[in-house]
């Protein structure tokens, strides 16, 4: 038995401390680190609950509209918080199109965050991997890639990062809200997910006692609630991951736009957002060209880790245009059946 | 869906759309399954699985494993009980070859190599990881280019690799037009809500095993064989499966290392496979690459049609796909040949999954065929109507009965499918979507094996049926029971029917969709037997109202005999047995095909499938958004099972196009995802709207109750109609199976 450690910690500072030790975990609701150690691709010698921590599960507006999202927030609760599904309503649309309803009703805000690759070749111990053994080399070079990174990636590491709620909050400019040693402070969720470059097992630039506490959504995010969409391509209609995802929301003033805010998902290790794209959008006319020229920037320099994946390029770009002319179109005032599908049109029925 | 069909037979049992008579014990958790089984001092196994797809296991970490608390015994090579015979050794055409830890070879990725036998489910898995198999290693073959191909001895059980008429060539050389395309299609492994489970249990040289099965009399003997063992010490239950789908229809090797662990310890032994267990041992529907050569001539005949499959078996025993059998029965074609070539790879052997060969081959002719109509220039359907089959191309024999062009009918005006434009991309939605409309012709043989059943009434006006009869979740249990009540003329509410175990009359293989047909045809013999005793002693009872009506003057109906041309006329089963001082009349019956008639016709069951695909014209994002298919398989004993065995059959019709494909590493051979997470089947926003129309069909010729299956045909003409479909949606013809976005985008 992959015999660990189990500590239920009472506060903050008591997680942190145990955290601190090699080897350990923090366990929220489990649904991918439990399924990771029962594979035998994670064997944490620690695991530290932080599930009965007070005051991580609550969502708050402060005096300025910056809206802060406690950590063990779950998904289903985030998605329908009325504030939340008003204020910032691609979120919600991203959490719905993720997982299933059960799944969404266990997982947490900063375990969404903190989700591994779907690799296949992390979860096939028998494989070199060289986030689950740094050094061992990947395998996924040269196998099957269909679903693998086109942007990003370095020759030790093609993986792509799951997440769909990173989308939307990287595009919002959200904030990760983190306690360690030497104190809480808050990293852009931009910059809270690394490349692999040589690195690969570095993930995020947490460091050994880092404790994810909570989330901030920007009070000028609000903005963008009535031009903000999620979309998501996958393989099938409910029930997997994307094969490209972008969220795309757009501030109009007039005929021109105000401001624009991009990322695209499933193409790199970290949700990708790139200044350039948002400058193309910033002051121009609404329409395919101006779409287009952004999605070109926000791709720039992506290139196949396989040729089963060179698809995806094209896909993004067309997969970003088509999330910023819904955007346009306007926030639905209900959120679709099928969020995020494309499909999502044509469903008819409302999302209860 | 609305429940259209009405009692179609009043005071019948047969034709009424009976809800499954066990649904309420599976609702509610009583239904027994077999790893609901957990008798005093069971010992809990895991097994330990190889992590390469060839060579040898050279070494693992016993001590590890066996000082783990809890664990009780690691049953290996080295200390597996020895078996009367190889289980390599073949007898029989219905014998695959199974791993058993007779040796320390490894054939395929997630083989067997050792047991772990423990106390608690958590030990056995503990000790199987702490096992931590050493290997030498050989670079696996996997893929259809693996090897060069070879003609088989057989294709799927016993059937000729090649069978032709005509000469194909100058057919083509012939014809006006030609179409010449090359289709795959992909693995696909078994994926039964239940994995295969076993309970195993021995007194002295009797076994008793809970395990779900789909042949139970196969299984036995299979057993007894193996260990030495007269049949009649083997005890098999397996009252409920999870589903079979062909994976359970012979037993398979994790099964047999239960009842090998159980011998070993002396201890009830419990094994359910986890699910990356059923990615090797349990049997796969292999990948297959089609070549279709056809040709027609100026009016839109078919001048030849050339069937070549390539498939693969494993690298140990011999199961090919017969892909090319559809083309044996579907269109008429004066010049025809189905060939079949096959490779080895480093996989578990390939065998039976819901509608072997023709799941594979409907798909890749079907899609033939809509090319073939569009470069002649016509309508899909109207193609398939110039080149009906009125006779079976291959054998020339007529038909039992085929009611297809009906079928055609009623599915093309329920679809719609006369507005269909010819070109591809002509329609969209009102969102913009493309719009495509595509169709295919289903088919499959109505087939039958051997079963016996034992019926009985008693003075009460109630009865009793038996048979050792399997219900994998199709409705046994209830249409079984309905033929049953029929034959014995008593209401349902009056019969005890019993099934689903192995020491009761052998109901055959609840496979090739002919289990009804075979099973019930037992039960219907063998409840006639009992109303003939019965109208022996009231016709020739003077006091008998029946008296002097002879034999085939009495029916039984409602718990009475009465005569067949006045109704008015009869008593109750209970008047006739009192007067005789009997308490009960017993009878027996059997079921087999019929070698006159099987000589005589062409046996088959068919169906049309009309899809229509939505397709996001710039992402390629596809969705079925309508499937309505029209099935012809004669007699309906209860039209909602059938229903739902017609819309399972549609899903993963739709599962076949779009979804299911196993992805294996070519370089290690093992699987990348061998879990339900990402090997892909339709998930309910996947599954549109569907409609399966029950199209009557009369068949004197195909059995006594003139049933054909109707299990497995749903697959075939869906999977084609679908990909039919995308090509008209966007004019893209995808010809490898499963149709993903990127392959619509090209």
């Amino acid at each position: 038995m992959n015999l660990f450690e189990y500590i239920r910690a009472g506060s903050v500072a008591e997680a942190v401390a145990a955290g601190a030790l090699p080897g350990t975990a923090y366990l929220a609701a489990g649904t991918n680190l439990l399924d990771l150690m029962k594979g035998g691709v994670a064997a944490p010698a620690r695991l530290v609950d932080i599930t009965r921590l007070p005051g991580l599960d609550g969502i708050a507006v402060a005096a300025d509209g910056a809206t802060h999202i406690g950590a063990l927030v779950r998904n289903s609760a985030l998605a329908s918080h009325p504030h939340i599904a008003k204020t910032y309503p691609m979120v919600a649309e991203a959490l719905l199109a993720g997982a299933s309803a059960q799944l969404r009703n266990a997982a947490t805000t900063a375990g969404n965050l903190m989700q591994r690759t779907r690799c296949p070749y992390f979860y096939d111990t028998a494989s070199p991997c060289n986030k689950r053994r740094p050094g061992s080399g990947c395998q996924a070079v040269g196998g099957a890639t269909r679903l693998h990174a086109v942007l990003g990636h370095s020759p030790h590491c093609i993986a792509v990062h799951a997440s769909d709620l990173c989308v939307p909050l990287a595009a919002l400019g959200a904030v990760v809200e983190i306690a360690g040693a030497g104190g809480t402070r808050t990293v852009p969720l931009g910059e809270f997910h690394r490349l692999p470059e040589d690195h690969p097992e570095r993930e995020t630039v947490l460091e050994p006692g880092d404790l994810v506490t909570g989330l901030i959504l920007p009070a000028e995010a609000a903005a963008f609630a009535g031009h903000g969409r999620y979309l998501k391509v996958r393989d099938r209609t409910s029930y997997a991951f994307a094969t490209v995802s972008a969220a795309a929301a757009l501030t109009l003033d007039g005929d021109r736009i105000g401001a624009g805010r991009l990322a695209l998902g499933g193409v790199a290790a970290k949700p990708w957002r790139v200044a350039e794209a948002e400058a193309v959008l910033a002051g121009a006319a609404p329409g395919a060209d101006a779409f287009g020229r952004a999605a070109d920037a926000l791709l720039a320099g992506a290139a196949p880790s396989g040729p089963a994946n060179a698809f995806k390029i094209e896909l993004a770009r067309r997969t970003v245009v088509r999330a910023l002319t819904l955007a346009q179109a306007g926030t639905p005032a209900r959120m679709p059946a099928l969020p995020a599908s494309p499909f999502a049109r044509s469903a008819g029925a409302l999302h209860a | 869906m609305p429940e259209t069909v009405a009692r179609t037979r009043h005071g019948s049992s047969i034709g009424q759309p009976l809800t499954r008579r066990e649904g309420p014990l599976k609702v509610t958790g009583q239904a027994r399954f077999a790893a609901d089984n957990l008798p005093p001092g069971t010992l809990h196994a895991a097994l330990c699985t190889a992590r390469i797809a060839r060579g040898r296991v050279t070494g693992l970490d016993l001590a590890a494993a066996e000082n783990h608390p809890g664990v009780v015994a690691v049953m290996t090579p080295d200390n597996a009980p020895a078996l009367a015979k190889h289980p390599d050794d073949k007898d029989g055409p219905f014998v695959f070859r199974l791993d058993l830890l007779q040796d320390w070879s490894v054939r395929y990725a997630n083989q067997p190599v050792a047991v772990v036998l423990a106390e608690t489910l958590e030990a056995a898995f503990e000790g199987a990881r702490l096992l931590a198999p050493r290997y030498a290693a050989e670079e696996p073959r996997i893929g259809l280019d693996a090897e060069a191909p070879f003609t088989p001895p057989g294709v799927g059980v016993g059937q000729p690799p090649d069978e032709s008429h005509g000469d194909v060539e100058a057919g083509l050389a012939a014809a006006d037009k030609r179409v010449e395309a090359v289709y795959e299609t992909a693995a696909q492994y078994h994926n039964a809500m239940e994995p295969h489970a076993a309970l195993a249990q021995w007194e002295g040289d009797r076994l008793l095993l809970h395990t779900p099965s789909q042949g139970l009399t196969a299984a036995v003997g299979r057993l007894a064989g193996l260990f030495g063992i007269p049949p009649k010490n083997i005890r098999i239950e397996s009252p409920y499966l999870g589903g079979g789908f062909g994976s359970k229809g012979l037993i398979s090797g994790p099964q047999v290392l239960a009842c090998m662990a159980a011998r070993l310890t002396g201890r009830p032994v419990k094994l359910v496979a986890r699910r990356e267990d059923m990615y090797g041992p349990m049997g796969h529907r292999a990948e297959t690459r089609q070549t279709l050569r056809l040709g027609t001539d100026a009016a839109g005949k078919l001048t030849a049609l050339d069937h070549l499959t390539l498939t693969a078996s494993s690298r140990f025993d011999d199961f090919f796909e017969p892909a090319g059998g559809v083309s044996h029965t579907l269109y008429a074609t004066p010049n025809l040949a189905v060939r079949h070539r096959g490779v080895r790879v480093d996989t578990g052997t390939p065998l039976f999954m819901r509608a072997p060969g023709e799941a594979s081959g409907s798909a890749a002719l079907e899609s033939a065929l809509d090319e073939m109509a569009f470069a002649c220039g016509m309508d899909p359907l109207e193609f398939r109507l110039a080149n009906y089959a009125e006779t079976e191309p291959l054998s020339g024999r007529p038909f039992s009965s085929k009611a297809l062009r009906e079928c055609y009918a009623q599915g093309a005006a329920a679809f719609g499918w006369a507005d269909r434009p010819r070109e591809p991309r002509q329609m969209r939605d009102a969102d913009g979507f493309l719009v495509g409309w595509g169709m295919g012709t289903a088919t499959f043989p109505a087939l039958m094996f051997e079963a016996q059943a034992r019926a009985e009434l008693r003075a009460d006006g109630s009865g009793t049926v038996e048979i050792g009869a399997q219900d994998m979740g199709q409705g046994a249990w209830t249409a079984l029971a309905q033929i049953a009540a029929d034959g014995l003329g008593i209401d349902l509410d009056r019969l005890t029917f019993n099934m689903g175990s192995s020491t009761l009359p052998s109901g055959g293989i609840a496979g090739g969709s002919a289990h009804t047909a075979t099973a019930g045809g037992a039960i219907h013999a063998a409840a006639a037997a009992v109303i003939a005793e019965l109208a022996g002693i009231a016709t020739s009872d003077s006091a008998s109202p029946l008296y002097g009506a002879g034999n085939a003057g009495v029916v039984a109906e409602g718990g009475r005999l009465v005569r067949r041309d006045d109704a008015s006329r009869g008593e109750t089963f209970g008047a006739i047995l009192a007067r005789a001082g009997r308490e009960r009349v017993e009878g027996t019956g059997k079921a087999s095909s019929d070698p006159a008639a099987q000589k005589s016709y062409a046996m088959h069951a068919h169906g049309a499938v009309f899809a229509e695909v939505k397709v996001d014209p710039d992402l390629g994002q596809i969705r079925v958004s309508r499937l309505v298919g029209a099935f012809a398989a004669g007699r309906i004993i209860n039209p909602r099972l059938v229903r739902s065995q017609y819309y399972g059959g549609m899903i993963w019709g739709l599962s076949f196009a779009l979804h299911e494909h196993a992805a294996l590493d070519p370089r290690t051979g093992r699987f990348l995802n061998d879990n339900l997470g990402e090997y892909h089947v339709p998930v309910n926003a996947d599954t549109p709207e569907m409609e399966a129309i029950l199209v009557h069909e009369d068949d004197p010729h195909v059995n006594a109750l003139g049933v054909k299956g109707v299990g497995e045909i749903g697959i075939t003409g869906t999977a084609g109609a679908i990909a039919n479909a995308v090509w008209h949606a966007t004019g893209v013809r995808v010809r490898e199976l499963p149709i993903t976005l990127d392959r619509v985008l090209g």
